[in-house]
């Protein structure tokens, strides 16, 4: 029986997502990591200037997904037939008759969702950045972005064009355009985003509504 | 961090403590709480309908995955030939080309992912009742894998889309999608919300009942 009267107050309290062990919750030094005692999840990090970096990489990767779908993504050339595509195009192609489900399903996938995330996280944590107060809603975003987290697939989709210029160079000469760098550029900062980005930490600094 | 002192003597759990967790930004609440006060999403000691979902899916997964592997994934037409090419089809084709690293690639992601993920959530689901021989940690080590690794099963439909958008050259080349791209995008989609179900607190719930 565990003798709940002893207990610090449960706002200094953190529970662990994973496995529900409680931690009390203590300023880390800078640059460090607290990892649940018992599963051994991450739950806090103390980045100096994450917030900041979080919001500058977030609007670079908003220019480059403008870029990555309008430019030519990919040209195709067999015995002078060509055929350039950008990733708009590439969605357009299944949007008739029976692909139509396919066509949403990608759109979703490398565009819509990633896109939304960037933008619910830039509105959620810009203002901390100038260390004024959230936004009203920001607390929406931001769980709307981590609940998107698994469905932006960019990174994936890159993947999947490796694999099909390989399967098409045999047929045809493939040559990369702009859009293709953006899109690897996006994929890089993406990465690097998610890897600085903590989500207990964040839903801490919109607690205290300053930059943390 | 630190969980010693300040009547925090060993590790207890929200649940045994009488307290609810949110399980999206970690706030303490006092029991009974139903709504976060932090994130505003809904909280709950234990996900209860949490399995029940996770068998839905997982079922709804492997039924969409049958018809991805038996109708073809690729219809390619050139001016000489008509060909189908299924998922274990287009892997073999690129062995035949000796393309042996992306053959790897689509075998492992979209063969060896989605069935070892099958198993791994079924194995999750069921061990949840009894004893196991798997340690919680790896487990645990599983759920995560399980979760972290799902996603990367869609590498053949964007395969798929792209070739098609790709090779629309008239009547020279063309290559368009088969019934199973779609079917294998929502068997992927269907295990990804198992994976998602699953509430991993449920693993350590055992630990406490030994």
């Amino acid at each position: 029986m565990i003798d709940t009267t002893t207990l610090p107050p449960l706002d200094d309290l953190i529970a662990c997502p994973h496995c529900d062990t409680i931690h009390l919750e203590q300023d880390l030094p800078e640059g460090t990591k607290a990892y649940c005692s018992r599963c051994g999840v991450l739950l806090l990090t103390s980045e100096p200037q994450a917030i900041v970096r979080l919001v500058s990489l977030a609007s670079a990767a908003v220019v480059l997904m403008m870029a990555a779908i309008s430019f030519p993504f990919l040209d195709l050339d067999v015995s002078g037939q060509h055929n350039a595509t950008s990733v708009i195009s590439a969605i357009m192609v299944f949007s008739s008759g029976k692909g139509i489900p396919l066509a949403i399903a990608v759109a979703l996938f490398i565009v819509v969702l990633p896109l939304a995330r960037l933008l619910a996280l830039i509105y959620a944590i810009g203002p901390l950045v100038r260390g004024s107060k959230p936004h009203r809603s920001a607390r929406v975003a931001f769980a709307l972005t981590e609940q998107l987290r698994p469905w932006a697939m960019a990174e994936i989709f890159m993947v999947g064009v490796t694999v099909a210029l390989v399967k098409v160079a045999g047929l045809a000469t493939v040559t990369v355009g702009p859009a293709f760098w953006a899109f690897v550029a996006l994929v890089v900062i993406t990465i690097f985003n998610d890897q600085i980005m903590n989500r207990y930490s964040i839903w801490k600094a919109l607690d205290t509504g300053f930059n943390a | 961090m630190e969980s010693t002192g300040h009547g925090l003597q060993r590790l207890i759990t929200a649940r045994e403590a009488g307290l609810i967790a949110c399980t999206r930004c970690g706030q303490v609440h006092a029991g009974g709480a139903v709504r976060c006060k932090r994130c505003h999403g809904p909280v709950e000691s234990r996900d209860t309908k949490s399995l029940q979902k996770v068998w839905a899916w997982l079922i709804a997964g492997i039924i969409a995955f049958i018809p991805a592997n038996i109708y073809p994934m690729l219809i390619t037409n050139t001016l000489v030939e008509h060909s189908e090419s299924t998922i274990i089809g287009g892997a073999v084709q690129l062995v035949e080309h000796h393309n042996y690293g992306i053959a790897a690639i689509v075998f492992v992601a979209s063969i060896m992912i989605p069935i070892g993920k099958f198993f791994a959530i079924a194995y999750l689901a069921i061990s949840v009742h009894r004893r196991q021989i798997l340690k919680m940690h790896q487990r645990h080590k599983l759920y995560d894998v399980v979760e972290f690794i799902g996603r990367w099963s869609m590498i053949d439909v964007f395969v798929v889309a792209i070739l098609s958008a790709l090779v629309q050259l008239g009547g020279v080349a063309t290559i368009n999608p088969g019934v199973a791209a779609l079917s294998f995008a929502l068997s992927v989609v269907f295990t990804m919300l198992s994976a998602l179900a699953f509430d991993p607190r449920l693993i350590w719930d055992a630990d406490r009942t030994d």
